[in-house]
């Protein structure tokens, strides 16, 4: 199983959700399969996914899940010990594990070689932290939102893409209907 | 330290509820005096732009956020302030010590203080420069601008304001 189908799976577990989508791929499939006013496409800032949806979660009450890659959580690893330091109950990270660059032809990461990004975050302080197959990421990240605990989901799967378009929502818009969403 | 106080009284004042930090020698006074405040949370970050992603998700999640951090990271978030704070119009007040200033004895950080407001300039950020101890009493003005026209808007403050009291 690819990025791209742990995502399509996870559309009716996300509906209604507040989402903060990762940079490139993992934002347009998320838009493709399942847009909805609470998804927060970030379309730069590559490696900010997790520090937007700590932000999100620690300023409000509903449950935010932000969705991020491996690459993306390399970028940014001094993440990992903010998130465990600064626990928030409604906050689930979830890091598609490809072991690959898959926005930009799937170049290996070191995740995908010796580095378990579940012991890094283990090591960073995060305390529920799941390693979990693409199978299983439905019911993992299902039973993560009942859970009402703060959880690291790290969804191993293989690399590899399908196209998908480019987002040319605004990004005030997207902004707009976000913030909208989050007031509902 | 009356302009520790006189700062945060600015921010608590204009219901700023989350400030990410990353600290700086001059910066330590601030900081401790943000610890006290019980209207506000500190989220110390690794880095800014990390910093800032948390100030872009907390302002969407209807908290005004803001980040206190040293003008060296001007290099570090150019990026981010580009494609996250300006692209999505988000307001971000940087309360910035302004470090290679007059009084500096640290050769290395005169580096980046000559390119500090080139780059402010070119990013097209508003910039205030505080010089004097008495240039604290902008803050208030500065802030309430920031959040008027959802830009980020930097605070450079240099070793003669820290000492000037």
């Amino acid at each position: 199983m690819i990025r791209s189908e742990i995502i399509k799976n996870l559309v009716p577990v996300l509906s209604g959700q507040l989402v903060v989508c990762n940079i490139g791929l993992p934002s347009q499939e998320m838009h493709l399969f399942g847009d909805q006013p609470s998804n927060f496409y970030m379309l730069g800032t590559m490696g900010l996914s997790s520090s937007i949806g700590l932000g999100l979660a620690l300023a409000q009450d509903k449950t935010v899940v932000a969705i991020d890659g491996d690459g993306s959580v390399l970028t940014n690893l001094g993440t990992l010990p903010t998130i465990a330091n600064n626990v928030r109950d409604n906050f689930i990270l979830l890091i598609i594990d490809n072991g690959s660059y898959g926005s930009t032809g799937d170049q290996p990461t070191y995740a995908g070689k010796k580095t378990s990004l579940a012991a890094v975050a283990s090591a960073c302080g995060c305390e529920n932290v799941i390693e979990c197959q693409a199978d299983e990421a439905v019911s993992v990240v299902e039973k993560a939102i009942a859970s009402k605990k703060m959880t690291i989901i790290i969804c191993k799967c293989i690399s590899g893409n399908i196209p998908v378009p480019v987002i040319t929502l605004d990004p005030v818009v997207i902004r707009h209907r976000f913030m909208q969403a989050v007031e509902a | 330290m009356l302009l520790d106080k006189i700062v945060i009284d600015a921010f608590e004042k204009n219901k700023i509820e989350l400030i990410t930090t990353v600290p700086c020698k001059q910066l330590s006074g601030v900081i401790a005096e943000l610890e006290t405040r019980d209207s506000m949370t500190h989220i110390p970050a690794n880095k800014e732009d990390e910093g800032m992603g948390i100030c872009a998700g907390a302002f969407m999640g209807g908290k005004r956020s803001a980040i206190i951090m040293q003008n060296t990271a001007i290099g570090v978030t150019i990026n981010t302030l580009v494609t996250l704070t300006q692209f999505y119009r988000l307001p971000l007040p940087m309360l910035i010590s302004f470090r290679g200033e007059l009084g500096e004895p640290v050769a290395c950080q005169v580096e980046m203080a000559v390119h500090t407001k080139a780059l402010l300039a070119q990013l097209g950020i508003p910039t205030y420069h505080f010089h004097n101890p008495d240039d604290v009493h902008e803050l208030d003005e500065i802030l309430k601008y920031t959040f008027m026209c959802n830009k980020p808007v930097a605070i450079l403050t240099d070793a003669s304001f820290w000492k000037g009291e």
